[in-house]
């Protein structure tokens, strides 16, 4: 990412002083043992205090959901402030919020891999848990929205089909969404797993006896860094990478597809699926950024993730914020463009509609806010990054927010116009959600290698 | 039966490479060597052959694709034909999106399936390791000597030249 990357041809003209020296992205030499017990000693010392801190919110605000959820299967979904002219809101707009963390992860793990920049190697491994919690988190979503959560396995074809020869629509794009969201995980959960192989055999062979190295044993299934296995396991990592960089790409645009191919002023737009992705990176990224930031510190891994991550990190918002900021201006150009009146009235209700303050606040969080990356000061400026990170995140939420509410609000039948207003449940479950993710990030931090220790070997001693 | 091997065990990478290559070139048979991390070069080095593992990925794609574009068409077509804003029964490019997510996931469960049974990983599976430290900061190469020759000598000579820490001679069950 860094000018540090570009390589360079030596010609008798420069001095060997003169050229850019590559880009460090491990600080200091730690020898190979050093590498493996700094980042075994999260898993191995007993949590600080902040990590206490942090689980005693993340698991209360859990339990929230749990409660939350119980009463509302209870009750079914009218404990939200759900009517006819909304019908989607805050759980389709979580559901598209969550979807879209989780691509940072694969972005990451996968597509980088393809480009071989050298800097995913710290921080592909907690992104790649923060797609599978992500996508977990988002799971949730349609399936407490069903109303009868108890026959969500409808949307499922399955055998022997108990609906006759009736099946579900391989038309809809609302079928097409359960493959790509199954799809994604499970690829997802393979390509953390395989990752992490070689890091639970070291973890096992550190283990000195009794439940730990049992556990371990199992997980790492016998992995001895053989160099036949690991010339096989660097082809399977590049042949899953391969897979997952088109299905990243899928995923968002399946979902983007939920909106894109109804009628509603508003979502029906063929811009949908690019820009959902670029949303769904920038994010994503946005989150693993907030969480580095905490973890990095808390956990004592500054040397192996640097500023120089961060500032790469901070790059990519930079360019996908801005990809998502010029979307937002095309989306506008064409309702103009397009002469159509229901697409002219959805944006200048957008704009100076009663959610107006919504859509302001996403611009404001979205566009404006990673422009501050153009200057190098503050791609390195933690208070910068994390405030940024946090803001980035608020108004992706909004993006959603706005795309649904505000499109379903005020369309075609004006008699039929409503507005939404959140219920204490819909709230509820908002912050219960991220409990349910910051729960299972710091049960993560604590049982599993955060950091990938054979991938930050290879860099540091290549 | 059982069969002798030596083992020597390096700190570093770089003398490592240099003592696989040289023991090659001497004839010794390289039973495997380990690493904490994958060694550019060893491969070639060892002279292994690239995976052919990726057919599998595109076998198992194929698989899926048939499977997704067949079951579609025959739910949408002969078994339940259903009139979905008047299109049609066969509507292909409807299924693309379920073709391409089923494609990916059984190539890419297929993959590593069969990365596992080639590999002989499976969950549980007692850890062979020919030093300790193996899977932390040590590296290791394992040679084949045969009963009847001076192999065992060469290997030992070869691999103290280029700087191993230690090296033993074991028995093991191939």
């Amino acid at each position: 990412m860094s000018a540090g990357d570009i390589p360079i041809t030596t010609s008798p003209a420069v001095a060997p002083t003169d050229l850019v020296q590559p880009t460090r992205w491990i600080e200091g030499s730690p020898s190979l043992h050093r590498i493996t017990t700094d980042i075994a000693q999260p898993m191995e010392a007993r949590p600080g205090r902040g990590w206490w801190i942090c689980f005693g919110i993340a698991s209360a605000a859990l339990l929230n959901l749990l409660g939350m959820v119980t009463y509302l299967f209870a009750k079914g979904i009218g404990i939200w402030g759900l009517n006819n002219a909304v019908g989607w809101a805050f759980d389709i707009t979580n559901f598209v919020f969550w979807i879209g963390i989780g691509h940072a992860g694969t972005l990451i793990s996968a597509i980088l891999l393809l480009f071989r920049q050298k800097w995913r190697t710290s921080i592909n491994r907690s992104a790649e848990a923060m797609t599978i919690f992500a996508v977990m988190c988002a799971g949730l979503f349609p399936l407490i929205h069903m109303g009868r959560p108890w026959d969500c396995f409808f949307i499922f074809p399955y055998f022997p089909n108990q609906r006759g020869p009736l099946w579900v629509n391989f038309r809809s794009p609302l079928v097409w969404d359960v493959f790509a969201i199954s799809t994604y995980f499970t690829i997802s959960l393979v390509f953390w797993f395989m990752g992490m192989i070689p890091d639970l055999a070291t973890l096992r062979d550190r283990a000195v006896g009794g439940i730990k190295k049992f556990i371990f044993r199992i997980l790492s299934m016998g992995w001895n860094g053989s160099q036949r296995t690991w010339s096989r396991y660097e082809i399977v990592s590049l042949v899953l990478a391969a897979l997952a960089t088109p299905l990243v790409l899928s995923v968002h645009s399946i979902v983007s597809t939920d909106f894109a191919t109804s009628l509603v002023p508003g979502w029906h737009t063929t811009i949908f699926p690019p820009y959902f992705v670029a949303g769904a990176i920038y994010s994503g990224f946005g989150m693993v950024l907030t969480l580095l930031l905490i973890t990095r510190v808390t956990m004592n891994l500054q040397r192996y993730i640097t500023f120089n991550h961060l500032e790469a990190m901070a790059k990519v918002i930079l360019l996908t914020g801005s990809l998502v900021g010029y979307a937002y201006a095309t989306e506008f150009f064409n309702a103009w463009y397009s002469g159509n009146v229901h697409e002219r009235f959805h944006f200048i209700n957008r704009a100076t509609g009663p959610y107006a303050w919504c859509f302001y606040l996403m611009v404001l969080c979205n566009v404006l806010t990673p422009q501050v990356f153009w200057w190098k000061r503050a791609r390195r400026s933690i208070p910068v990054l994390f405030v940024a990170s946090i803001l980035i995140n608020v108004g992706m939420w909004f993006e959603r927010f706005v795309i649904i509410v505000v499109g379903l609000h005020r369309n075609f039948l004006p008699s039929a116009w409503g507005m939404f207003y959140p219920t204490v449940f819909d709230i509820g479950i908002l912050i219960g959600v991220f409990g349910l993710f910051f729960t299972l990030f710091l049960l993560f931090i604590r049982a599993l290698p955060m950091i990938a220790m054979w991938e930050i070997k290879g860099v540091s001693h290549d | 039966m059982t069969e002798r091997y030596m083992v020597g065990s390096f700190a570093e990478p770089g003398p490592l490479l240099s003592a696989v290559a040289t023991l090659r070139r001497a004839g010794v048979a390289i039973h495997d060597v380990f690493a904490p991390y994958p060694v550019h070069g060893l491969d070639q080095a060892m002279g292994i052959r690239r995976s052919r593992l990726p057919w599998v990925t595109l076998l198992a794609g194929l698989t899926g694709l048939t499977f997704a574009l067949a079951f579609q068409y025959y739910t949408a077509v002969f078994d339940w034909p259903l009139d979905v804003g008047g299109k049609p029964e066969n509507s292909t490019l409807a299924f693309v999106p379920i073709c391409f997510e089923l494609t990916v996931l059984i190539g890419g469960l297929g993959t590593a399936g069969a990365f596992f049974l080639r590999a002989r990983l499976f969950p549980g599976k007692r850890e062979q390791l020919p030093v300790l430290g193996v899977t932390n900061n040590v590296f290791a190469i394992v040679t084949h000597v045969p009963r009847e020759s001076n192999d065992g000598d060469l290997a030992r000579r070869i691999m103290l030249e280029h700087g191993a820490d230690e090296i033993e001679e074991r028995e093991g069950t191939s």
